[in-house]
């Protein structure tokens, strides 16, 4: 099973980093990643992180599902 | 199922522990107390309504973040017989203890069980202990039974549901079952999670005071709150639907929930009741919960709807529906 | 207080606005494969198939890792767990999977050590506290989990732990889709490709199928508007036909994917040709163990020799693998095959298909 919700790194320690998702703590290994930092946001799989969210990206993807949601709410009256 | 041989399945409180109830033991002991299979029996002594309701606790591990065994087996008897609309007032206790288990952790357990009756109202008046070789049991399994007179105009039980009812939920879902599994060798979360293990004999006492027209009531123990709805809609035969978004669950529950793949619906409550009203005091009858100390985050959580006996359907946060099936038996950890 | 990352892809307006959208563009009748078993659930679990036009069907693909294990390995598992001083470590997953006269469960039951881990640093750790037993990790998974498994072993060799083993029955996802597309009957307009294999392997590894067929394709996330999206991408390429191999997750998959993962993965496993449960032998669709780490392979360590297993008889999982046939039409399902008493591993897996459907399909 594939886990969708994103976890935060908040401490690194030897390859090990200790991972938070809305105040659940956890270990995971860091080994798969380069170069990962406190504060990023990394998705996570069977106790290793997989990859680092791209902030970037995930801004684009949410500006682009609102404006889609405002300029519909613009065109139809909300039913 | 076929296998020669009890599985951790079979107590797990869902489908699978519910044949084994109905192939071996219902057979046997068959009789119309036994029969409905509610969380306690009703019986009826010299004209007089009483609960009578037993339970065995083997919590691993017996301490954990917001209670432990000794507490948890006082309130999980004094709650069934509430769920049965008595008034608990007497408990056994049957100990079960390992040989080498340490009488401090003895002492604070049974001080525990000593502040929970006191809690509950109720007195401990008989009990057993044994003593068992090393291994031949895990630390410390404790039994308890208690009885509790049922006042003349309350009658509830999990048959009673009928559509138009609607559902209350006295608090968060899955606080006790998340506590203990992440208290679990090899389960490696920190968070500030606790077991909701409390007595609800005083919620009832108010849910009666505030209404008559409660149907149904149940403490979604084992199997959570998914389990014990199935059982309600199969046991009334009717349909019950309840809103995704209006069940409330704390965030970081939620959270492990997430990350082990589990559906909170399933997963084990120690300290909350589900409530049938008829529509006209559902109100009334949420006021009176909120003013439980333990069922402040009572809600509305559904209804029961005419048409579609015995099924459980969940409206989704997005708007779509799916069905609630019952537990089939214990959920593990999915990784891939 | 909400969840970053997660929470904002939960919001019912964006949902409706999006299955709006799908209502107002899909004319065609088109059946969309969801690669991913992790897909599968949460478009149940949300009740997405509820929610688009009934000119849209959704068919579960050969994306649970536990359903797509071939008979023959699942009854290797339990050989292996029945060998001396032996501790068997596997994800939960596997635990209930009938293979031909046992489960993995039933053996626990015997007394047969056998532990659910969460990672494979559990495994590890379980090895480096039991020195005199030997603890075999069974290896089930797509590209997602065959790297963290390769770091175990490389994390084992650098620790000098010399009694941790395991057991590869790792398959990769771009492979299946060319076989898949090669099954007979196959009726599919469109792929929505799963998001976390393709963190790992990127977009670009699907390029050699989509230019050989040019179906098309949309990477999509697990929250419900990443579904409802890719599922919206998809229309518009089928109804435009102009197909398109797209991303719709692009907060977490690149084209080139996790190289560093790959590498690793690629250090310890080498490809081989595998045997998938209801598509037979892919070629080099399977990951093996390098001869260079031959020392953690359990499969060559304990000489399991892979039997000539059948699968169950009657049981339609292969055909529901590919799309062929929804769990309602196999004469089985919930008659026989319930998840109290599985016959195929589709209703064993939580993310199986026909679990799925028996969870959350009402029948109509």
């Amino acid at each position: 099973m594939c886990l969708a919700i994103p976890s935060k790194i908040v401490k690194i320690e030897n390859n090990m980093g200790i991972i938070d998702v809305d105040g659940v703590q956890r270990q995971a290994s860091l080994l798969l990643l380069e170069d990962p930092k406190v504060g990023e946001y990394v998705i996570v799989h069977a106790g290793f992180a997989i990859k680092k969210i791209d902030e970037e990206a995930a801004m684009e993807t949410l500006k682009v599902l609102r404006e889609a949601l405002a300029f519909a709410e613009k065109s139809e009256p909300a039913g | 199922m076929k296998t020669d041989r009890i599985l951790l399945d079979h107590g797990s409180g869902g489908k699978i522990s519910h044949s084994l109830t109905l192939d071996i033991m219902l057979p046997v002991f068959d009789n119309p107390m036994l029969s409905k299979l509610n969380d306690g029996a009703i019986l009826n002594i010299g004209g007089k309504k009483f609960a009578f309701s037993t339970d065995t606790y083997v919590v691993d591990p017996i301490f954990f973040p917001g209670g432990n065994i000794g507490e948890l087996a006082i309130y999980g008897t004094v709650n069934d017989i509430a769920m049965c609309g008595g008034t608990p007032l007497y408990l056994s206790a049957g100990l079960v203890i390992e040989e080498g288990f340490p009488i401090s952790d003895l002492k604070k357990i049974i001080k525990s069980m000593g502040a929970a009756a006191a809690k509950a109202g109720v007195k401990v008046v008989t009990g057993d202990t044994k003593v068992v070789p090393k291994g031949a049991a895990d630390k410390i399994f404790i039994n308890t039974s208690g009885i509790g007179p049922i006042p003349d105009d309350i009658d509830v039980g999990c048959e009673k549901a009928v559509p138009g009812d609607i559902i209350i939920l006295s608090g968060t879902i899955a606080d006790h079952g998340i506590t203990v599994l992440t208290q679990r060798e090899g389960m490696t979360f920190t968070s500030s999670v606790k077991s909701d293990t409390a007595p609800l004999n005083h919620m009832v006492e108010k849910i009666f005071s505030s209404s008559k027209n409660i149907h149904v009531l149940r403490d979604p123990t084992r199997g959570g709150v998914g389990t014990s709805l199935n059982e309600i809609a199969e046991k009334s035969n009717c349909g019950i639907k309840i809103y995704e978004n209006k069940i409330p669950v704390k965030n970081e529950v939620k959270g492990i929930c997430e990350l082990l793949g589990f559906d909170p619906l399933y997963i084990a409550n120690e300290g909350k009741l589900l409530a049938f009203v008829s529509p006209e005091d559902a109100g009334k009858v949420l006021s009176a919960v909120r003013k439980d100390e333990f069922g402040n985050e009572a809600c509305i959580i559904g209804e029961v709807v005419p048409g579609h006996p015995g099924k459980v359907f969940l409206e989704t946060g997005i708007g779509g529906t799916r069905m609630v099936d019952m537990l089939t038996g214990e959920q593990l950890p999915r990784i891939c | 207080m909400t969840i970053k990352h997660a929470d904002e892809y939960r919001d019912p307006e964006i949902s409706r606005k999006i299955v709006e959208q799908i209502n107002n563009l899909s004319k065609k009748k088109i059946r969309l494969m969801e690669v991913c078993g992790t897909h599968t659930m949460s478009i149940f679990r949300n009740g997405i198939r509820k929610l688009i036009p009934d000119t849209i069907s959704l068919l579960s693909g050969p994306g649970c890792p536990v359903c797509v294990t071939a008979q023959n390995e699942i009854d290797a598992f339990i050989e292996i767990s029945g060998k001396p001083d032996t501790i068997i470590t596997t994800f939960g997953d596997l635990m209930r999977v009938p293979g031909t006269g046992s489960s993995l469960q039933k053996e626990r039951a015997k007394g047969k050590d056998i532990r659910i881990i969460y990672s494979t640093f559990d495994a590890i750790e379980i090895a480096r506290k039991n020195p005199d037993k030997r603890v075999i990790f069974l290896g089930v998974g797509f590209e997602t989990t065959a790297p963290t498994v390769a770091a175990s072993i490389l994390s084992a060799r650098d620790m000098k732990i010399d009694n941790y083993f395991v057991y590869s029955a790792h398959k990769t996802v771009p492979r299946a889709l060319f076989a898949l597309m090669k099954t007979e009957g196959i009726k599919i307009d469109g792929f929505i490709l799963p998001g976390h294999v393709s963190v790992i392997i990127g977009t670009g590894a699907y390029l050699p199928f989509f230019n050989r067929f040019k179906m098309p394709c949309v990477v999509a996330g697990f929250e419900p508007s990443d579904i409802l999206q890719a599922i919206l991408m998809l229309a518009e390429q089928i109804e435009n036909k102009s197909p398109e191999l797209k991303n719709a997750y692009t907060r977490a998959v690149s084209f080139k994917g996790n190289e560093k993962a790959i590498r690793i993965m690629n250090d310890v496993f080498e490809q081989a040709d595998v045997a998938w449960r209801g598509i037979g032998v892919i070629p080099g669709s399977g990951l093996k163990i390098r001869d260079e780490f031959s020392n953690f392979d359990a499969g060559k360590k304990f000489e399991i020799i892979s039997k000539d297993s059948k699968e169950p008889k009657g049981c339609a999982c292969g055909e529901i693998l590919t799309g062929l046939k929804t769990p309602v039409e196999c004469p089985l399902y919930k008659k026989i095959c319930t998840p109290v008493e599985p016959v195929g591993p589709c209703m064993v897996s939580s993310e199986g298909t026909c679990a799925a459907y028996y969870k959350y399909h009402n029948g109509d």
